[in-house]
């Protein structure tokens, strides 16, 4: 059973790397796109970001210094990635049940890194494990993955309750979209019952990650929570092949969409890439492009369809 | 109550029209325009039209794609539908806008968070044909059932649609029940972007299935390409009009207005919405007595194009619009002008500045500059002497998406309006967070059939409770009021929109763009430029 469990965590893990990689790789070969921010752009400079402006607001704004307000995009960040500021501020009701999710979530993976930070002390230090340090890392990775479990079991069903009841997401649901929810439903349910109800007897959470980091498979995992652990890991490899990897989106559609104002100054990498575009031979049919996959999108533009000369 | 549609009611063989709009059900609108017995009643399509086009989405009809006389035709359609769907994926055809497009494809969360944020949903009562999400959801099955490998499990996690003519016909309708204004994107946890998936999907129908509204393509855009303008205006005609506004202008202001043409080597090339010539001529004037008295050295071109900023294939095709965008850069480079200048023209603004940029390459990419900006620097650097209370009466600006959600020039305009109107009220929101006037992306110059009912009662209905609201302490026949509107196609709504709804006639609300109240201010001006009439 143990082994069974480490390896589905083993697997667990390289499929929802490599699906991440996979997944981040393609967004970012993507061919860099036309203009196409919104406004407000959270790297502006500091007075005009308040309230949304953009460098157009300066006369012969080509001719000011350029500025990236790092410490702006940051604030707007951080506010957006712990505290889902952008639904609070437009989806209050969806936010009471999306933010104890979510955060439950950031809860339970520092509850995994500090106790695989404790698997390696014990490790490699086991005299720090023993006195304040242990204590220490006991408790916090104890509160913060018990905590982490309730706040997440909550909003998923807070979450499920809405998508089951609400009308207004009706139209779109899909059986797929209940059943997400009903996975870390179950998952966390399972998990928490096999953490709760595992008996004197068993193994403490550290000795099943030590175990997991030095493949000892000798450790005896109880059957209910190892339950947990294999769903856990069925999870984690799931959600970065459905559209709940939207961590690894969300990078993008900030980043490379809502907040790429950046200007195309002459030469540089940004004219390279485009040269290079307008090189492709587009197949579009309608009359007034027709796309013979021949021209290349330069010659496209280059053509005026409303003075072609009749033959 | 109109009965709930589901997305499987697209593929629905029916002609019948998946929803009718009760007036009834309809976002109420505050006084005086809250008595619903006077509404107006919304003219029917004919038996003839609905024989005709293809009318089964609701109760109006902007696109008149003839219907298909044979199956076989239909399968035709089907077919390059599904063609110009794979292209839409594909780098060599759709560089331009492929990796948002698949980010807003594989991410969206289904929360509806955007369809509060859309003024045509509220308007139409929530009405769930016209939430953002709706046609998004099509687009999205579509995408994975025929492009990522369908099947059983794909239709199980995604979701399932038929396709067919009848979706097809309806998607195409679909695609212009929305104004482009991208509100919805703004409030989108993820960052996913309905307004993003209407401009590709009109991409599809025009780039590869060669269908787009008349007024955009025929009308707009080839016409613009042929002759140099949408208006029809050649370089000869466009000129004898400024002479003759020139004329007007000196009469009117008191001072000798002269616009130069084509002059090498000028710090400033404007290009104005040739719209404006013909209908607000008192707009391309005021630029013209506003430039001159500060001494700015300034051209017009009269290269094709060069003469009229609308760009709209921003709203429905690249290639149409990249050819457009580089006949106005040429127009710049020919001339060798210092940058160019945009006149109140939202679009175009947008267009020029922002999605052309990455298409303007090297000598191409003269500075672009809008016209808030430099007006800015005219007001409030002591350019031109002004005299606010010559604009004692309520104002109220009205903020163009595309000027300022979607670029980013919010304060100019308002550091104006705030200098020289000491009546200046704020609407509700406004900034970024503006409401669309309900023209955008097209629409104010779309009026055929019974479209303008569709337009004034439901796409413009938010922005009319905006602009009662921002007038509500004044709402009185014998108090003139002006709504500032620094964009052509939102002028040409507003003009439709408040004569529709009597606005003038009852309330003297009186529409008109931001140089208009510059000059009317303008010490060495004759009192009374504004001359409080309706055109």
């Amino acid at each position: 059973m143990t082994s069974l469990v480490y390896g589905t965590i083993y697997a667990a893990v390289a499929v929802f790397l490599i699906a991440c990689l996979v997944r981040t790789l393609r967004y970012a070969r993507a061919p860099l796109h036309l203009r196409w921010e919104l406004y407000p752009v959270a790297h502006e400079e500091r007075r005009r970001a308040q309230y949304g402006g953009s460098y157009f607001e300066e006369l012969d704004w080509w001719t000011q210094p350029a500025g990236f307000n790092l410490l702006g995009e940051l604030k707007v960040m951080a506010a957006e990635i712990v505290f889902l500021k952008g639904l609070w501020e437009f989806n209050r009701k969806l936010w009471w049940r999306s933010f104890p999710f979510h955060f439950g979530l950031y809860l339970l993976i520092a509850a995994i890194l500090l106790l695989l930070l404790s698997a390696l002390l014990v490790m490699f230090a086991p005299g720090l494990m023993v006195g304040a340090v242990g204590m220490l890392l006991h408790w916090l990775y104890t509160l913060s993955g018990l905590a982490g479990a309730a706040l997440v079991m909550l909003g998923a069903l807070g979450l499920l309750h809405r998508r089951l009841t609400d009308q207004a997401l009706k139209t779109c649901t899909t059986p797929g979209d209940i059943l997400n929810l009903a996975f870390f439903v179950v998952t966390i349910g399972v998990l928490a019952a096999g953490y709760l109800f595992r008996g004197p007897a068993s193994p403490s959470t550290l000795t099943v990650v030590v175990g997991l980091v030095t493949f000892d498979s000798s450790v005896g995992i109880p059957g209910l929570l190892a339950a947990g652990l294999i769903l856990g890991s069925l999870l984690a490899g799931y959600i970065p092949l459905t559209h709940m990897s939207h961590f690894i989106a969300k990078y993008f559609t900030y980043h490379s969409v809502r907040w790429d104002d950046q200007p195309y100054l002459r030469g540089g990498d940004l004219g390279r890439k485009i040269a290079e575009y307008l090189a492709y031979r587009p197949t579009w049919a309608a009359p007034h492009i027709q796309g013979d996959g021949k021209k290349t999108w330069a010659e496209v533009v280059m053509t005026n369809p409303a003075q072609r000369v009749k033959k | 109550m109109t009965k709930k549609v589901k997305l499987e009611d697209m593929s629905r063989r029916e002609p019948e029209p998946l929803i009718h709009l009760d007036q009834e059900e309809l976002m109420r609108l505050p006084p005086p325009l809250d008595d619903r017995s006077k509404d107006h009643a919304w003219s029917p399509l004919s038996a003839q039209v609905r024989e005709k086009y293809e009318c089964s989405l609701d109760d109006t009809c902007a696109v008149s794609v003839p219907q298909p006389r044979t199956k076989e035709e239909e399968e035709q359609l089907v077919k390059k539908f599904l063609s110009g769907l794979d292209k839409l994926f594909t780098r060599e055809n759709n560089w331009t806008f492929l990796q948002p497009l698949l980010l807003t494809m594989e991410h969206c969360a289904r929360c509806q968070t955007c369809s509060e944020a859309c003024h045509i949903f509220e308007a139409s009562g929530h009405n769930e044909l016209y939430r953002p999400t709706y046609r998004s959801e099509i687009l999205r099955r579509l995408y994975f059932k025929y492009l990522k490998g369908g099947g059983l499990l794909s239709a199980w996690q995604h979701g399932d649609i038929t396709l067919n003519w009848p979706l097809v016909a309806r998607l195409i309708e679909l695609a212009y029940r929305c104004n482009l204004c991208r509100r919805c994107a703004q409030t989108c946890p993820i960052g996913a972007d309905n307004g993003l998936v209407v401009h590709e999907l009109r991409k599809l129908f025009s780039q590869e299935m060669g269908i787009a509204p008349k007024e955009l393509h025929d009308t707009g855009s080839m016409l613009q390409l042929k002759v140099g303008s949408s208006t029809g205006m050649n370089s000869v005609v466009v000129k004898d009009n400024l002479e003759f506004i020139d004329e007007d202008m000196s009469e009117k202001t008191g001072l000798e207005v002269k616009t130069p043409w084509d002059l090498e080597g000028a710090d400033v090339l404007l290009i104005h919405n040739a719209g404006e010539i013909l209908a607000w001529p008192e707009n391309p004037g005021a630029f013209a007595v506003i430039l001159n008295a500060a001494g700015i050295k300034w051209t017009l071109s009269s290269e094709l194009a060069g003469y009229d900023s609308i760009n709209y294939g921003v709203w429905y095709d690249d290639a149409q619009f990249a050819r457009v965008a580089v006949k106005h850069a040429e127009a710049a480079r020919k001339l060798r002008v210092k940058k160019i200048v945009l006149g109140e023209c939202g679009h175009a603004h947008k267009a020029l500045s922002v999605i052309a940029d990455r298409i303007l390459t090297g000598d191409l990419n003269i500075p672009r500059e809008s016209s808030m900006t430099l007006l800015r620097d005219i007001v409030m650097n002591g350019r031109i002497r002004l005299d606010p209370s010559r604009n004692d009466f309520p104002v109220t600006l009205h903020d163009p998406c595309n000027m300022v959600r979607l670029m980013g020039v919010v304060e100019p305009q308002r550091e104006i309006v705030r200098k020289i109107c000491p009546q200046f009220r704020e609407m509700e929101p406004h900034g970024v967070d503006n409401y669309c006037c309900g023209g955008g992306s097209g629409f104010a110059i779309m009026s055929g059939h019974n479209f303008p009912d569709w337009r004034f009662q439901v796409a413009g209905r938010k922005k009319i409770e905006q602009i009662l609201n921002a007038f509500g302490d004044c709402l009185d026949p014998s108090i003139p009021k002006y709504l500032c509107a620094p964009c052509s196609n939102c002028k040409g709504q507003f003009r439709d929109m408040l004569a529709y709804y009597g606005l003038w006639e009852n309330q003297r609300i009186l529409y008109g763009g931001l140089v208009e109240l510059i000059v009317n201010a303008m010490v060495d001006v004759k009192p009374g430029f504004i001359e409080w009439e309706w055109r």
